[in-house]
């Protein structure tokens, strides 16, 4: 068995009012071109302008990755030929990247691993491009978006661990706020570098890049059907050729682009219209300051301080705002468990269900609290609180105005209970015959008895004095 | 139109003239001169102006043709860019706007602003108004001329190496440069952005002053903008200079080959001097290792060329510019600056790329760049002890055409190629005319300390107070 050692380069869009170097929207749009300026469109004489919430995305990502941030913000060009890259340079950082020397704490199957960061560097965006027969259509939509660029140590071992540290990363992401991390609109997109070491080897095999690769599916595709490629040449003999490949989702292949003597050389050097900018140590401790407990450190807290189970605890932190308001109920109504319960349970399955996110839902911490004390409380029944939650999830009203506009309130007055025994009792002596006669009308009755009430008797109490009732006339 | 801003703006202000008339002028001059000496790429024909109480309103200008102007062909004296209609204007164009200057026309560089002789531009050569068989020199090509024939008081030019003090000198006009960042790029196609400055014309040092006051200041386009100095650098100009200290580098001033016109030069520069004393200012004899000087030209060639080739691959014919054809996109780029770059400018762009490549960085880009430091270093060292540099800002009168070259010569003449220090360190550099040698105008040159553009313009202004070529135009009065 050989050995897979696998490297990952990650480019994410980060969210920012404008683009990267330009006063252009750095937003996602249907029409292209319509979110370009002059600047984008590398039109002669224009120059960059730096834009500072980007920069602090990319500072807030790095802390979060644990990696060291530099004195001095710099960036360098990466020069090379393409329609979708205006300017014929990319501006990117090479020598003094925004993080270095970081890590990412994953979770492989239940098992913890640190996946080491190479460094993690703020670039744009190049435009896009759509090939067609004979002609290519440009969008400079996403031309000069800010891109962060994470790149990994060749220590991920497998297609598995891949996936989770890119499930780990774009939750990272969504955690810091720092991007909308959507593969599906090609906001987060990987290529990937794969080689294999013969057993007992100490030097890395050969490296082959993958590149581009849009979905996280696809790169655990791309993975294992490159290393199955690798597997075969050195069974057969041969020599693994160091290449840049591209991964075709049709086929689930890897097909050869460029060999290394055609690999381009980007000829980098410092831009001369970006001096070189102080990044103030405080404003890195204020945007340090600023970074949420991340996803993983939520999820030992559910599991081993609230005793929560792993499979909701994972369904929770899987989206922050899911966990936030999760945090809230507890901050609320110290009943974890519970709280998850019914987060976990009716309200995802109602979000689900509506194609809602928890933000978008009628539903605020508050109102869940509210209705789980009265669960507690005893004022309404599990079967009453899930049509009152439901109601609540419809409607937008809280818990009590619907408790009572449903007539939900419970009587728990054992006097009052007693009453409404006695009376359901008179009207149906056939009942209390069949009772006699050592027939089970037991739970019929108290149906009666919420029939009556509406659901409104508190089930217990009724049933206690049901009993002591029907004892007399045995 | 060889009257002075300041007398234009008194016409102008006693309604003996109005600007209308003005621009006119200056148009009717423009298409007289252009058969003859060619400085134009696009002459306007529509009077436009903004009124303001500037000192320049309702006066007449021009641009060099690599500064964005919106709705106005740019080409940068390229067949890349013959086409080029931009869509946005630079920030010079709209402070000059802004003060009520009339735009007059668009003038020819070298292609690309690379080169210094004004015979590379797409449209034609540039010829120098005082003799026509000569340079102007360059890349500021045109607008040295149009300035020096009295076509319009003031134009704007970019200085990358010397490319508005150089045809200043052989034109016989006040070229300056302020402090790098003093003036926005932002609108000024680049070629070497570390180096680029943009500069002034006038044929005298108010007018370049009064220029200057008006475009410079912070841009928040140009994040290397310096801060305003809030200073006005026209009240400055008539401030005594007793007591001021310049220095000039002995070894520029060697003449081995006993050449005749260097030695006129030489005399001249003495004489210069002389005046200097007479005004208070005391000039000193410094020397600065010839070895260091002879890295100068190379230095400034690998930096430059190694910027401009990434600068200008944005020249790719598909978003703007004329378009190449071919199948793929890599046929269509290739054919598009195969067709549209001249063979200068593709020998620099293969030097900048060789230069940049990653096995030659270290060597080539990197030493470059210490030279460039150490030649700073020496300077900012020796402007500890004074006020500025002074030089004659060549070692020659304008060449004649068949003198052309953009090769190193085995020549290498460190007083033709000492006006880069300016650009090396981005001081406030002025070139102003000191006199003939065989009928040609020379200029001497005097770089000074950096953020101080404020003492270079007051020297300059007291220096050509007691010389007598302030206000000359090319072939008399026009």
């Amino acid at each position: 068995m050989r050995k897979v050692v696998i490297g990952l380069e990650v480019h994410c869009e980060l969210k920012s009012n404008s683009k990267i170097f330009s006063s252009a929207k750095n937003g996602f749009s249907d029409i292209p071109n319509s979110n370009v300026s002059v600047v984008d469109m590398g039109m002669p004489g224009i120059l960059p302008v730096v834009n500072k919430e980007a920069v602090r995305n990319s500072i807030k990502m790095a802390l979060a990755m644990n990696c060291m941030v530099p004195d001095y913000l710099t960036f360098e060009r990466k020069n090379y030929f393409y329609p979708d890259l205006p300017k014929g340079y990319q501006i990117t950082q090479f020598k003094h990247p925004i993080g270095t020397n970081g890590y990412v704490m994953i979770d492989v199957n239940g098992e913890d691993k640190k996946i080491l960061i190479h460094d993690t560097h703020l670039e744009e965006d190049t435009a896009s491009m759509d090939h067609y027969n004979d002609y290519s259509l440009l969008d400079y939509n996403r031309c000069g978006v800010p891109l962060l660029e994470t790149v990994t140590e060749p220590c991920i071992n497998s297609a598995d661990e891949a996936v989770a540290f890119l499930e780990g990363l774009r939750s990272i992401f969504l955690y810091t706020d720092t991007s909308y991390a959507r593969s599906d609109k090609g906001q987060i997109r990987c290529d990937v570098n794969v080689s294999l070491m013969e057993e007992n080897a100490t030097e890395l095999g050969t490296r082959v890049e993958i590149k581009n690769i849009n979905s996280f599916s696809g790169v655990k595709e791309a993975i294992i059907s490159e290393v199955a490629r690798q597997n075969e040449v050195l069974d057969n003999g041969g020599e693994i050729v160091q290449e840049t490949r591209r991964y075709d989702e049709s086929t689930n292949k890897t097909y050869t682009m460029r060999s290394k003597e055609d690999a381009i050389d980007y000829r980098y050097f410092t831009d001369p219209n970006l001096p070189p900018i102080k990044i103030d140590k405080e404003w890195v401790e204020e945007i340090k300051s600023e970074i949420p407990k991340l996803h993983n450190e939520r999820f030992r807290i559910y599991t081993k301080e609230y005793n929560i189970n792993t499979k909701d605890a994972y369904t929770i932190v899987k989206d922050k705002k899911v966990s936030d308001f999760y945090e809230e109920c507890v901050n609320l109504l110290n009943e974890p468990v519970l709280i998850s319960n019914w987060l976990t349970g009716d309200v995802m399955k109602y979000l689900n269900r509506e194609s809602l996110t928890i933000e978008e839902a009628k539903l605020n911490p508050i109102m869940l609290t509210d209705m789980i004390k009265m669960v507690i409380q005893g004022k309404i029944n599990g079967k009453q609180a899930k049509e009152v939650l439901e109601k609540m999830l419809d409607t937008g009203k809280d818990a009590n105005t619907l408790v009572n506009e449903l007539g939900m309130t419970q009587i728990s007055d054992e006097g009052e209970i007693r009453q409404i025994i006695l009376s359901v009792l008179a009207e149906n002596k056939n009942l209390i015959d069949d009772y006699k006669a050592g027939k089970k009308v037991f739970d019929y009755i108290v149906g009666l008895v919420m029939k009556t009430t509406r659901g409104k008797a508190n089930p217990i109490i009724s049933a206690k004095v049901l009993k002591e009732e029907l004892e007399k006339y045995l | 139109m060889v009257k002075s801003i300041i007398e234009l703006n008194e016409d102008l202000r006693n309604e003996k003239i109005d600007s209308e008339s003005l621009f006119n002028q200056s148009v009717k001059l423009a298409k007289d001169s252009q058969k003859e000496y060619n400085p134009f790429v696009t002459i306007l024909d529509k009077y436009e102006k903004n009124d303001s109480d500037s000192l320049v309103n309702g006066i007449p200008y021009v641009l060099k043709d690599n500064i964005s102007t919106k709705g106005i062909l740019t080409t940068a004296s390229s067949n890349i860019l013959s086409n080029y209609v931009p869509v946005y204007d630079a920030t010079i164009y709209k402070k000059l706007k802004e003060a009520g200057a009339v735009l007059v026309g668009k003038t020819v560089l070298d292609e690309l602003a690379m080169g210094g002789t004004g015979m590379t531009g797409h449209t034609g050569i540039v010829k120098n108004p005082w003799d026509k068989s000569r340079q102007i020199g360059g890349s500021s090509a045109g607008s040295a001329a149009a300035v020096a024939l009295g076509i319009v008081p003031f134009a704007i030019g970019s200085d990358t190496g010397d490319s508005v003090r150089k045809p200043a000198a052989y034109g016989g006009v006040v070229g300056f440069k302020p402090t790098y960042g003093r003036i926005s790029r932002y609108g000024l196609f680049p070629f070497a952005s570390s180096l680029d400055h943009l500069g002034i014309f006038a044929r005298n040092v108010r007018d370049v002053a009064i220029v200057t006051d008006i475009v410079k200041g912070h841009d928040e386009h140009d994040m290397t903008s310096l801060p305003d100095d809030d200073k006005i650098y026209t009240k400055m100009l008539d401030q005594s200079v007793k007591g001021r200290k310049l220095f000039y580098i002995k070894e520029a001033l060697e003449n081995d080959d006993n050449d005749s016109n260097l030695s006129e030069i030489i005399d001249n520069f003495k004489n210069v001097i002389k005046k200097c004393e007479s005004i208070g200012i005391e000039v000193c004899e410094e020397s600065i290792s010839k070895e260091l000087l002879l890295a100068l030209y190379p230095a400034y060639m690998a930096i430059s060329c190694a910027e401009a080739t990434s600068n200008d691959a944005n020249l790719n014919g598909i978003h703007f510019g004329v378009r190449g054809e071919g199948k793929t996109p890599d046929e269509i780029i290739t054919d598009a600056r195969t067709k549209g770059f001249s063979e200068l400018i593709k020998r620099r762009f293969i030097i900048g790329s060789y230069i940049l490549q990653r096995e030659n960085q270290e060597k080539l880009f990197l030493n470059a760049y210490r030279v460039r430091r150490l030649v700073v270093d020496k300077m900012n060292e020796l402007f500890k002890k004074y006020d500025g540099l002074i030089m004659p800002a060549a070692a020659g009168i304008a060449p004649k055409f068949e003198d052309k070259t953009d090769k190193l010569s085995d020549k290498y003449l460190i007083l033709d190629n000492h006006l880069c220090i300016g650009n090396f360190g981005g001081y406030p550099s002025i070139t102003i005319p000191c006199g003939f040698v065989n009928k040609m105008p020379i200029a001497i040159n005097i770089t000074g300390r950096i953020k101080e553009d404020d003492l270079v313009l007051n020297m300059a202004n007291k220096l050509e107070d007691v010389m007598e070529y302030k206000n000359q135009v090319a072939g008399g009065d026009k």
